[in-house]
């Protein structure tokens, strides 16, 4: 490990190339993960988009802006979109800004790799909205895709779908291998497994996820492709095939992908509420073990998803029993969280009101997960609003809230500037607020009996689903203010010191606030 | 924000909000899971409510804590943090703690879950078979098979007419079932996944062509019970609901040999002979419930999806062709097979679509007669 760093006699400092070239063969972590960081926006605000529509059409009931058949292709790309596009490349852009800084290395492992696994994903998106415009329209079975709804019922352009899932698992794959190498072999003399940032530990946790499940993804697309262009039947029940097996390899990739969703979100939000509680965390190791728990016992759950496939009584009782396990960990990080900020110092800027209000809202998001892990009363949810006001409590102000309160946390230290307090807060309250109408009432609409995926309801859900709607536009239009304040921080504002806040510890913290184009070409000394 | 504009904005949606609730008939109280009616979906209920008020309980001390610390602990009052951490005993008990709240979950979940997989043979047999968009139902003891349509105007749906009560939840045709009976219910799909949801019951069933499902129940209560297709099956998934109705066993007996004595009729009007008009005036009915979804009502289909049938060379001028492609469906396409429909049915939508969107015109204009459906379905040597 140390050979590595010690070989590294490259002493004359240059910038960065000029022009666009410097974006298309950039090998720095940093500008990797600004790329990452805005496509990850972009994608957000086109996947936002999309909601807007979902939203738009659900205002009343009865069909006004869009036909059924686009309904549906705006459902399947809305969730592929926000989530191979928005939160996962946000989170790897994160990694890529802040992992090297946090252990103290000068790059990534593999810059090479780095630049490839980033540019092929605008490709895969390409790939994905070009659909849209062709004959038959978009993917219109669901993000997750069910067979034979995406085999043989599939419109034409499922095969651009699952070419471009095929470059979204290749990126994802060689980031988190990225990842991991640079982990296990950069780390600076004296920063042990063990004395790691926890945002790093809860990125090897999820690059490890990442390796194992994206490769699963890549078969059953794979199998589809067959299927469909090669007279296969491994879904086909016609022909012997198993309809039910689609969605045991769908889930036993997807369930681990939740957790690949929210493990990054757990380190960030660890930082946030100790840097702004002024006291270290209550239990680092406790974490650690919380984190790697909560990933093993992701690969035994999956088929908590697929309660009403039919499954044997034994299953449904297991399944059941390992996902209420998970809250016990999960519950740990909560306690920790908040015994962080008990007898601490606590002021409230916009990181740390984003970091509570995920605090709180996440834990909203478990208590329904609990629920819909209890076998019979899940009969009743499947399905329903009730599940989709669930993973919209853990993705939106879980994942996507612990991406903004990242952003205003360390975008200080990326561009130099700090962002306009005044309008960070009220971006939190607008968000907060939107977030909330939107997806409250999600629960009501859900136990009363709305299925979810329809374009149309029965009279006794127009109430909620018109407040659901007015919360969306005002989420919606919200992020544009985000979108504001990044640029306006960019573009200048006040200097920002290199410690930026007054209780952050770590390395990242020592460097220069913008932190130079390349740092610690030597490592730094740790005691 | 300024207040005023908070004021402005709470102003702006609640007349927003009075004005649409005011067009239509909707509900600020539909906030929880309703009961149901029979004794599993009441367990079911009272298990949801336990579960929500253990959360509730939960939630409250939990976030009391977090609350208490953002109140007390800010940098104001609290200027000097406490520096504790890490306290094994505190870490044990935070994890046995939820662990035993765990268990007593787990134990009356395990039960009721039992007793929903009780799965001896129910006194009727009702095969249910989802098809895009619709429901089958076939009455396994008395051999009644019926089709039950969606059935709401889509003058209603598209807002050119005023919603009815059951707007979305209304069939052609109910599923019967007498009360005090277990009833079993057989679920598959003959296209894609569905699922067959009767909330009242607590019965939620994928139908997964190639599998047969179980689920039962028992209800004591007559009465009109309404639900909804809940796996997402393509275009009209929106438009797929459920609707049993219960009555009194003798009432249910009357239902069964009405429905006999109509699939005997049925039967006979194969050997009937056949005006082009007649068939023509039953295939449209028969093509509105089965074709129009996808082919449309001038049948031009949906470029790139469905196939047109106006003007298409089959319906011009191959009808062996044709009534193939009813009976056997395509191979690798959405169009099924269609052999479920009688022979009657099958001829008259055969010959509406040979004579319909001026195809009669351009063709040979051969109409179809149910026994060329009969003659099809002989076996072939």
């Amino acid at each position: 490990m140390s050979a590595v760093i010690e070989n590294h006699h490259d002493d004359h400092h240059h910038g960065p190339a000029k022009g666009l070239t410097r974006w298309l063969y950039t090998t720095n972590h940093k500008d990797i993960g600004t790329l990452y960081l805005w496509f990850s926006f972009a994608m957000f605000l086109i996947g936002g988009a999309m909601a807007m529509v979902i939203r738009a059409e659900l205002f009343q009931p009865g069909m006004q802006i869009v036909e059924p058949e686009f309904y549906n292709q705006m459902i399947t790309l809305h969730g592929l979109i926000m989530i191979f596009g928005g939160v996962m490349p946000a989170f790897v852009g994160l990694a890529n800004w802040l992992v090297p800084m946090m252990i103290g290395a000068p790059d990534m492992a593999l810059p090479r790799m780095n630049n490839l696994s980033f540019w092929i994903l605008p490709f895969a998106f390409f790939i994905l909205l070009s659909s849209l415009f062709m004959e038959g329209g978009a993917p219109n079975f669901g993000w997750t895709f069910y067979a034979p709804l995406s085999t043989t019922y599939a419109p034409p352009s499922v095969t651009f779908f699952i070419f471009s899932v095929h470059i979204m698992g290749a990126s994802s794959i060689m980031g988190a291998i990225n990842v991991v190498v640079t982990i296990m072999n950069m780390r600076a003399p004296g920063v042990g497994l063990m004395k790691m940032p926890l945002f790093v530990w809860s990125w090897l946790i999820t690059a490890y996820l990442l390796i194992a499940v994206m490769p699963v993804l890549a078969g059953a697309v794979t199998m589809m492709l067959m299927d469909i262009h090669f007279g296969t039947s491994f879904f086909n029940a016609a022909g012997g095939g198993d309809p039910v097996l689609f969605q045991h390899i769908f889930w036993f990739f997807g369930h681990p992908e939740v957790y690949i969703m929210i493990l990054p979100a757990f380190g960030i939000v660890s930082h946030i509420i100790e840097t702004f509680s002024r006291k270290q965390l209550f239990g680092y190791s406790s974490m650690v073990w919380a984190m790697l728990s909560i990933a093993i016992l992701s690969f035994v759950v999956w088929a908590h998803h697929m309660f009403t496939v039919g499954l044997p009584l034994a299953a449904e009782l297991f399944f059941m029993w390992a996902t209420m396990l998970i809250a016990v960990p999960t519950g740990v990080k909560v306690f920790n969280w908040i015994a962080t900020m008990f007898r601490g110092s606590i002021t409230f800027e916009t990181p740390m009101l984003f970091a509570i209000a995920f605090v709180v809202l996440f834990t909203m998001g478990g208590f329904s997960g609990l629920m819909l892990a209890i076998t019979p009363a899940d009969f009743q949810y499947h399905d329903t609003y009730f599940v989709v006001a669930h993973f919209h409590y853990v993705l939106v102000p879980g994942a996507i809230f612990s991406i903004m309160a990242a952003v205003y946390y360390w975008i200080p230290k990326w561009c130099g500037n700090m962002y306009d307090e005044r309008l960070g807060k009220l971006h939190f309250w607008l968000s907060f607020i939107g977030v909330n109408v939107t997806f409250f009432p999600q629960h009501f609409i859900g136990l009363a009996g709305m299925p979810r995926r329809v374009p149309d309801y029965a009279l006794q859900f127009a109430d909620w689903n018109m407040v659901s709607s007015v919360g969306a536009f005002l989420f919606g239009v919200s992020q544009l203010l985000f979108l504001f304040i990044v640029v306006k921080t960019v573009m200048g504002g006040k200097k920002a010191t290199d410690q930026v806040w007054e209780g952050a510890r770590g390395l990242e913290w020592t460097v220069a606030s913008p932190a130079p184009y390349h740092t610690f070409t030597t490592p730094p000394k740790i005691d | 924000m300024s207040p005023k504009f908070l004021k402005n904005f709470q102003q702006n949606i609640i007349f927003a909000l009075v004005l649409f609730s005011s067009s239509v008939k909707a509900d600020w109280f539909a906030l929880n899971m309703t009961r149901g009616i029979t004794d599993i979906s009441n367990e079911v209920f009272e298990l949801h409510m336990l579960i929500f008020w253990i959360c509730v309980a939960i939630g409250v001390v939990v976030f009391s804590v977090m609350f208490y610390s953002m109140y007390a602990h800010t940098k104001k009052k609290n200027p000097v943090p406490a520096t504790f951490h890490e306290s094994t005993k505190v870490e044990i008990a935070w994890t046995i703690i939820p662990f035993l709240i765990l268990i007593a979950m787990a134990i009356p979940a395990s039960k009721t879950l039992v007793k929903i997989y009780d799965d001896e043979a129910g006194d009727i047999n009702i095969q249910v078979t989802g098809y895009q968009w619709k429901w089958q139902y076939r009455y396994l003891e008395d051999d009644i098979s019926f089709f039950s349509n969606p059935s709401t105007d889509p003058d209603e749906i598209y807002n050119l007419v005023p919603k009815g009560e059951n707007y979305l939840q209304e069939v052609d045709e109910m599923v019967l079932i007498p009360a005090g009976k277990k009833v079993r219910f057989l679920i598959t799909a003959n296209d894609v996944i569905h699922s067959w949801w009767m909330p009242a019951f607590a019965i939620k069933q994928d139908a997964i062509p190639g599998f047969v499902n179980t689920a039962w129940t028992k209800v004591d209560k007559p009465g009109i019970y309404r639900g909804k297709c809940t796996e997402l099956c393509g275009k009209n998934h929106g438009f797929m609901p459920v609707v049993v109705k219960v009555v009194e066993q003798d009432e249910y007996d009357q239902w069964v040999s009405e429905k006999k004595d109509m699939a005997m009729k049925m039967a006979e009007l194969t050997t009937k002979d056949w005006t082009t008009e007649e068939l023509v005036s039953r295939g449209e009915d028969i093509y509105a419930l089965n074709c129009v979804a996808c082919h449309q009502v001038n049948g031009e289909g949906i470029q790139g999806i469905f196939p047109a049938l106006a003007g298409s060379d089959i319906s011009l001028n191959n009808k062996e062709r044709h009534i193939e492609i009813l009976m056997e469906g395509v191979q690798g396409a959405a169009m099924n097979s269609f052999s479920y429909l009688s022979e009657v049915e099958l001829a008259s939508v055969i010959t509406y679509t040979r004579q319909a969107w001026g195809n009669a015109e351009n063709g040979d204009g051969e109409i179809v007669i149910p026994k060329d459906i009969v003659e099809y379905k002989k076996p072939k040597i």
